[in-house]
């Protein structure tokens, strides 16, 4: 049985507790704690890792890094303080890719 | 060119025309599936982004909600409420074979089935905004799913649609022209070996015709 974890700020996330999901907070200046901490959890039983955008956009490569492992799915979600497209940037990545250009502009 | 480097002999050429037409054949397979995992790919991206936005939308709304929950009510107050869930979200994960990519099917278990467990405080000294943004996140929860599983496919298909378009070009442009340009050679050389050695047999005949007659 596999679990499903949340990353980013307390405020972004802690709602997510309530449904079930595990909620990790992690401090906006340390990056390197959060990487630390996604790397951990990629280890573990979780299948699918939410991270708000605010936080991925601090740690890019790490996230670069699961993308074509099979297991966890890393999807970023808006945090708080808005939606900075990150999400949608990501998923045109994957256009961009698979087709050489992007053709969902 | 590699053409230089092969041997010219009737067993390469065999060999050679059997590279070349496993190549040909492996060239033509690969772009079908290049073609049809395009298709599924473009397909789910679609779809996918139709989640996005939705799933997008309504936690921005949940998160609107909590904005004002927050405002209401004290740090500690809201930890303390969050501290125990009551609820256990579990994932079962089966994968789905689409053109040999193994995409990951999510199916979600909770630990209790009853719907109000999604609150795991007391109503009383919450904020009415905090079961707002609790039900507006219960509610995103089925497409947020579904959104980890299509965008995670979407990742792995673009992975491997990559992989077969290079795989195909290499064929396309590399492979069989090299070997078709090694099949040329060798033709080319065993038909001039053997002109050579037919000339050389009709002077000899020649020189043993003089010979035996005494021309001159």
């Amino acid at each position: 049985m596999y679990k499903i974890a949340v990353m980013g700020d307390w405020d972004s996330i802690y709602g997510f507790g309530a449904l079930g999901m595990d909620t990790y907070r992690t401090d906006m200046q340390e990056s390197e704690e959060a990487v630390r901490l996604l790397r951990r959890l990629a280890g573990q039983e979780y299948a699918v890792i939410y991270v708000t955008e605010a936080l991925a956009a601090q740690m890019p490569e790490e996230i670069e890094r699961y993308r074509t492992q099979p297991s966890p799915a890393i999807i970023l979600i808006p945090g708080i303080a808005g939606n900075t497209g990150e999400g949608m940037a990501a998923l045109h990545k994957s256009v961009e890719q698979a087709v050489g250009s992007d053709i969902l502009k | 060119m590699a053409a230089a480097n092969v041997n010219p002999t009737r067993m390469e050429l065999t060999r050679l025309k059997k590279k070349l037409t496993t190549a040909r054949r492996g060239h033509k397979l690969l772009k079908d599936k290049r073609d049809e995992l395009m298709r599924q790919f473009l397909e789910m991206v679609r779809r996918n982004q139709a989640l996005r936005e939705s799933v997008e939308k309504q936690i921005a709304q949940a998160n609107a909600h909590f904005a004002m929950a927050r405002s209401a009510m004290s740090d500690e107050a809201v930890r303390v409420a969050f501290m125990s869930p009551k609820q256990e979200l579990r994932l079962e994960v089966q994968t789905n074979n689409i053109m040999s990519v193994e995409v990951p099917l999510y199916q979600s278990q909770t630990r209790t089935s009853r719907e109000g467990d999604i609150y795991s405080y007391g109503f009383a000294f919450t904020s009415g905004d905090l079961d707002a943004g609790v039900a507006s996140l219960a509610q995103a929860l089925p497409d947020m799913l579904k959104l980890a599983e299509s965008e995670k496919s979407c990742q792995l298909m673009a992975a491997e649609i990559e992989k077969t378009r290079r795989r195909v070009n290499a064929l396309e442009h590399v492979m069989i022209p090299q070997t078709e340009e090694s099949i040329r050679f060798i033709t080319m050389k065993l038909d001039e070996n053997e002109r050579s050695a037919q000339s050389r047999l009709m002077k000899v005949k020649d020189m043993m015709l003089a010979e035996a007659h005494h021309y001159q």
